[in-house]
């Protein structure tokens, strides 16, 4: 089996932790130490202190292997792609459709022009919503969750802006879950997209999707799914969910930043027009006519972001490697944890208290400010995100103006999780 | 006291703090001697914009000199302003413009400037100095 296909035979110089040996046994292997050997960030200082790196919701940190994959493509076979004669163009392109494979067979996509490289979520999101601008009438209606990123927010808005159709809200509860029977009265014919994260980025909460998509289907709307929170998390599987949309960003999940992926339905992209114009993603053009090229260059135009797709790939073996269910188990241990030693705190509220959540930490401590904390943590060197996640909303139905959110990923330990703790103890102590 | 008296002052007074723990509960402490903005300024388009925290400032002429009051609803940002407030009120508008702020960088608190940082400390030496830059145009 090769497990690295992303290096096929090429000898890698400076890549010492290659853990050849030993992967068939991955399962009974995971052993954080030797994980976080993996990572070269994680051996650093921050303000004097050894970092600990609780701010994995907004990105993951790199592997070495994922870094080794990014210098062996600009140190041996950086070219242009799907277009050069030349051997470097052939290699370079080569590795960069392997990706596409790896990105398919990971999230389960029937064919591999079903994912469309882009540039993150973000942009995946805007893809579609500026392709539906031609799909959608006056007083058509569109569903979004109150648990959103405001990027999955934001470009339906200026799609309903342009198209006349209504954005309709999914309302959340008290303990940050959506209220499924709100859903339910939102749902009509009218509806023709639904979108809504896996995973909310602000609170952890793991939606519903599998009812949310068939609900969606029933009335012939079609469902994007933000995945950015997912991905390092959960191993989504595109056909069993009957997805329409589904979009990530590598960065979460321990590849370079600049790089994600968009899986559409065939039919569905088929319908689609073309995002942006540009080389690549044409058949034959002409100045009275041009035709576009088939899927997926059709939404790729320009140069992509090569490397990053190639190391996106490796990010996806690198995971694999260790294996979704022992990440899942390990980082619900640490989640579990941290809950039960953060709540010692007296005066420490958490925001977002779903039995089904992802290693995610949102809160606050009475009466202060989640900004002051996050300053003093980090001069403890406890990396933490403070403010509003980008989720605006969120906040506004807690009345608070921000949470300190901690999130953990494999890669973290019990440990740093009482440097966490015994940090918010002290800031608390300051900060009264 | 001129505002590089008063800048002096603060670098002695931080140059005593041994580690960052003591710097900022001393900028916490000075936070608490910070001039309060009246309530009846605290509104949306006196907040400064660019920060995590609220941070509302008010400024008046006082004869020829500018009197700024502030507040915020964060602890460590309300000691930031404390101190700016410190050395620009009761200051003449043109010694505020003309002012560097040098200073933040000698008091241990550069990291603050940095643009990735949410606090705004930058945001607001901008507004205050707008404020004086107002002021003196009035006056000419």
């Amino acid at each position: 089996m090769e497990l690295f296909p992303a290096f096929g035979s090429r000898s890698l110089r400076g890549a010492p932790t290659m853990p050849q040996s030993g992967l068939s046994k991955k399962i009974a292997m995971f052993n954080v130490e030797t994980i976080r050997k993996d990572f070269p960030i994680l051996q650093r200082q921050v303000n004097g202190k050894p970092l600990v790196y609780f701010d994995n919701a907004a990105t993951s940190q790199t592997p070495q292997q994922v870094i080794d994959a990014i210098v062996d493509y600009y140190s041996n076979y950086n070219a242009n792609i799907h277009r050069g004669v030349h051997s470097l163009s052939q290699e370079a392109t080569d590795k960069y459709e392997e990706a596409r494979l790896k990105i398919q067979k990971h999230f389960n996509a029937k064919a591999s022009h079903e994912i469309i490289m882009t540039a993150g979520t973000t942009h995946g999101i805007n893809l579609v919503a500026s392709g539906f601008t031609a799909l959608l009438k006056e007083g058509d209606e569109v569903i979004v969750s109150a648990l959103e990123h405001h990027s999955n927010i934001v470009p339906w808005q200026m799609l309903c802006e342009r198209s006349g159709a209504i954005l309709k809200v999914i309302p959340m509860n008290d303990e940050g879950e959506l209220v499924m029977s709100a859903y339910d009265d939102l749902l009509s014919e009218k509806t023709k997209l639904v979108f809504v994260n896996h995973i909310s980025n602000a609170l952890g909460t793991i939606n519903p999707i599998e009812s949310i998509i068939k609900k969606a289907h029933a009335v012939g709307a079609a469902v994007l799914v933000d995945g950015a929170q997912a991905c390092p998390h959960v191993k989504a599987d595109v056909q069993a969910l009957n997805v329409d949309f589904y979009v990530v960003s590598a960065h979460k999940m321990c590849g370079p930043t600049g790089v994600g992926m968009l899986y559409g339905k065939e039919e569905w992209l088929n319908k689609l027009p073309p995002y942006q114009g540009g080389g690549e993603m044409i058949a034959e053009v002409s100045f009275e006519k041009t035709t576009y090229a088939g899927l997926p260059h059709k939404f790729e135009a320009g140069t992509p972001n090569i490397c990053g797709g190639i190391a996106f790939g490796a990010a996806i073996d690198y995971m694999n490697n260790i294996g979704f269910k022992n990440i899942n188990a390990y980082e619900h241990e640490l989640l579990e944890y941290a809950t039960k030693r953060l709540l010692e705190i007296e005066g420490l509220k958490i925001y977002g208290t779903s039995k089904r959540k992802t290693s995610v930490v949102s809160f606050n401590l009475d009466g202060i400010h989640p900004y002051d904390v996050g300053t003093l943590l980090d001069k403890m060197g406890v990396a933490v995100r403070t403010g509003h996640h980008c989720a605006q909303p969120i906040m506004d139905y807690f009345k608070i103006p921000g949470t300190i959110r901690a999130s953990f990923a494999f890669y973290n330990t019990k440990a740093e999780i009482d440097v966490l703790v015994e940090g918010v103890k002290k800031a608390k102590m300051m900060l009264s | 006291m001129t505002i590089k008296a008063i800048q002096e002052d603060l670098i002695d007074e931080f140059s005593m703090f041994e580690d960052w723990e003591e710097r900022y509960q001393y900028m916490i402490d000075l936070g608490k001697t910070l001039p309060l903005i009246d309530e009846q300024y605290k509104t949306q388009e006196n907040i400064i914009k660019g920060c995590q925290s609220k941070v509302w400032v008010h400024a008046e002429m006082d004869s020829d000199k500018v009197v700024f009051t502030a507040d915020s609803d964060a602890i460590i940002t309300k000691g930031i302003i404390a101190i700016l407030i410190r050395v620009f009120s009761n200051q003449h508008p043109q010694d505020i413009i003309d002012a560097d702020t040098d200073f933040i960088d000698a008091i241990g608190l550069k990291e603050h400037l940095s643009p990735t940082r949410a606090n705004g400390l930058v945001s607001m030496i901008k507004q205050l100095k707008m404020y004086a830059i107002a002021y003196q145009t009035q006056l000419q």
